[in-house]
């Protein structure tokens, strides 16, 4: 633990960058936009399973272990959203939410 | 001394974090978001999580960014402005999200969380035994299908980013041959009319 902060100042600064998040991925139109709003929701929500983990049960291992499952899910799911867009460029010339309506061809 | 380090980074990531969701240049919103994931690194260092915080050096900062600078710089200019919504949809969300994040302050506050004071160091050996144990503690089972989905997700990631061959422009319709057909009868006819009337 980090001496002199307490849990709930922690998690204050996690929620704020969770909900800037969430604003990002409601406010922008464009795809890669979005997926940097997804990245902030992801490492918020990574901050508190360590946090939860230090300070409440400092011997377990769970919370880190969880968190790197999260980051391997993250990359993955990260390298498959750029191959979609990059697909998404290629046939429609735009990457704008508005002008991919239709999945397939 | 941590206390003033950790609220300098807190001020750090949540101020990029905003910069990040409104900057209207699309890279340096990705570079924000950098300086987003170095702080939660700091953090990391901070708890005396040390193997975490080159983890996410390595694969957030070092990995996923990159990939993203990869893919708008193969996308479009550096310097093209970005569309955002309208004031009112901006107005609309923000205040959804400040009642969520009053709700989750609310809730936060309220719960007596009773913090076990201890510090204790996490060294990268006990990560790797809790990794590949088969103990009720261990996590072997989630390892393998981790390992599993990465492998799928690469392949996965090739074949899209290979397939759809054809390239389409903005402008350029698709190619149909029964549309040409009609095209060249109708330039056809029209040419033909005016010779008539000349004719006449």
């Amino acid at each position: 633990m980090i001496p002199g902060v307490s849990i709930n100042e922690i998690l204050t600064l996690t929620s704020i960058l969770f909900f800037i998040g969430v604003y990002g991925f409601i406010t922008r139109k464009n795809l890669i936009s979005m997926l940097i709003s997804l990245e902030l929701i992801l490492n918020s929500s990574i901050i508190n399973f360590v946090v939860i983990n230090k300070y409440l049960y400092p011997e377990l291992l769970q919370g880190m272990v969880y968190s790197i499952f999260i980051i391997a899910v993250a990359a993955a799911e990260t390298a498959l959203a750029v191959a979609i867009i990059i697909n998404i460029y290629r046939r429609t010339g735009s990457v704008e939410v508005s002008e991919t309506e239709t999945m397939k061809y | 001394m941590e206390k003033v380090i950790f609220y300098i980074l807190a001020i750090i990531m949540v101020t990029s974090a905003i910069a990040a969701v409104s900057s209207r240049k699309m890279l340096r919103s990705v570079v924000y978001l950098l300086f987003v994931l170095i702080g939660a690194a700091g953090l990391y260092f901070q708890m005396d999580y040390n193997f975490l915080a080159a983890i996410q050096l390595t694969v957030y900062a070092g990995g996923i960014v990159v990939l993203i600078i990869f893919s708008v710089l193969l996308i479009q200019h550096i310097e093209m402005e970005l569309e955002v919504a309208g004031k009112y949809r901006q107005m609309i969300s923000a205040l959804l999200c400040l009642l969520g994040l009053s709700v989750f302050l609310a809730t936060i506050y309220s719960h007596p969380f009773e913090a076990a004071g201890i510090t204790s160091t996490t060294t990268t050996a006990e990560i790797g035994r809790a990794l590949l144990s088969f103990d009720k503690q261990g996590f072997i089972l989630p390892f393998e299908v981790i390992s599993v989905l990465l492998l799928s997700a690469m392949i996965g990631a090739i074949v899209i980013a290979k397939g759809g061959k054809q390239i389409r422009q903005p402008g350029l319709e698709k190619i149909d041959p029964e549309r040409i057909l009609q095209k060249i009868s109708e330039e056809v006819k029209e040419e033909k009319v005016p010779e008539e009337e000349i004719g006449v």
